[in-house]
């Protein structure tokens, strides 16, 4: 790892100003793929801001069907919330999937969508949701801030303070998942609420998470296991690498979208 | 530089380090507790697995300087006088070959137990297997693993 400035930020507003006062500065969150990007000299900020002791930012708020998740609360912070199980459970399994146990204690949901990752499992669950990203600045739906590979609707030095969402009718999540990363080769995150259905595709397009509109289409009329097999799944736009063609992952979206309505 | 100061095994331990000093390099090279192991450094392998304030973490992937004020134990902090009831059952059921993973299995492994005991959930060898997802034992030595947690649960139940 290159030589780094590390700062710890004492609250939002102090964060933001560490950040402007930076060089190049990158914030800190759980740090379970920024500290190994780091190691790989793949970053090389000039100043690290630690959101660490920040105690607005942690914790899970369920009022009702609404859920409120602190930008640094943790992947098993989110797993083991027993309030969340009830109103959202599909959320807490994908929380409970994620890294290994070590990780989870480590990572957060706000680490994990700043940095939208193609792959990663929260981009996925708060699509299919229509969560809304709060941030230090205004709040920004789901829909707009995941904008492709490894990019989002932040502006530079934007700070995540929270996401929220109204727990839906029925939700359900599964992941295929890389055998030795536990990254999602593909996941799907299906939710039915309000007479909507959403269908969000994780670790599958080559631009990073989306809806599938032929999904929701047929799920819209039959939420049904059944009904996803009249669904035709495209290749086109989907990855392919040393894990798997494109064609493998069309077939991985019928096959976790069939698991996660189940 | 920047001035660190924690709990590790009960003692305190206070030093200047350099701003990118990984908490695995500040307990190896700053304390000499080198039985936390650096196995893969790229956050696979669950060998440099320590307790921060209670929680299994990776010491290979969070900075020294992170860990600031937190309560830390290492696998040397675990025997009391005598083997820690799960070390003792790694002796037992052969849970170990050339030991290099060792550490990182026993702090993965007392970790998983408080946890299953606070959530009054019961530790089975399903999900002791699936618990050790994070942990990599290139002797292929997982069945013993998995025999000397499900023992070392129980010790640690009983005493």
């Amino acid at each position: 790892m290159y030589d780094v400035t590390y700062h710890r930020a004492a609250s939002v507003d102090d964060a933001a100003a560490k950040f402007s006062a930076a060089s190049d500065g990158q914030l800190l969150a759980g740090g379970q793929t920024l500290l190994p990007t780091m190691k790989h000299r793949l970053a090389a900020p000039s100043d690290l801001i630690d959101l660490r002791g920040i105690a607005d930012l942690v914790g899970v708020k369920v009022s009702g069907r609404k859920v409120t998740i602190g930008a640094m609360t943790t992947h098993a912070a989110v797993a083991e919330n027993a309030e969340l199980a009830k109103v959202c459970p599909a959320i807490v399994k994908l929380a409970g999937g994620i890294g290994d146990p070590a990780v989870r204690h480590q990572g957060t949901i706000g680490g994990s969508i700043a940095n939208n990752d193609p792959a990663a499992d929260y981009p996925a669950g708060l699509l299919a949701l229509a969560a809304t990203i709060h941030t230090n600045r205004r709040e920004i739906a789901a829909d707009e801030f995941f904008t492709g590979l490894f990019s989002t609707g932040l502006d530079e030095g934007e700070i995540i303070t929270a996401v929220s969402f109204d727990a839906p009718e029925t939700c359900g999540y599964a992941k295929f998942p890389n055998p030795a990363s536990r990254y999602a080769m593909t996941g799907v995150f299906v939710s039915k609420g309000g007479g909507a259905v959403r269908v969000a595709v994780t670790g599958a397009g080559s631009d990073g998470v989306f809806r599938h509109e032929g999904l929701e289409q047929a799920l819209s009329k039959d939420w049904s296991a059944a009904a996803v097999d009249g669904v035709k799944i495209s290749a086109d736009g989907l990855m392919s690498d040393i894990h798997c063609d494109a064609a493998y992952r069309a077939n991985l979206i019928r096959a976790m979208a069939k698991r996660a309505i189940a | 530089m920047t001035e660190i100061s924690m709990t590790v095994n009960g003692r305190a331990a206070r030093a200047s380090v350099p701003d990118n000093t990984l908490l695995v390099d500040f307990l190896r090279e700053h304390l000499r507790l080198t039985g936390t192991h650096v196995g893969c450094d790229t956050s696979q392998c669950g060998a440099c697995v320590v307790h921060v304030n209670g929680r299994a973490v990776k010491s290979c992937t969070m900075l020294a300087a992170s860990a600031e004020g937190a309560e830390v134990t290492t696998i040397e902090g675990l025997a009391n006088g005598e083997l820690h009831p799960m070390q003792a059952a790694f002796k037992e059921n052969h849970g170990l070959q050339c030991g290099f993973c060792t550490p990182g299995m026993i702090m993965s492994a007392t970790d998983m137990v408080a946890r299953y005991r606070a959530a009054g959930k019961e530790l089975t060898e399903e999900a002791i297997r699936h618990e050790l997802e994070g942990n990599i034992c290139r002797c292929t030595g997982y069945h013993n693993i998995v025999r000397a947690i499900q023992d070392g649960a129980a010790k640690m139940a009983a005493s």
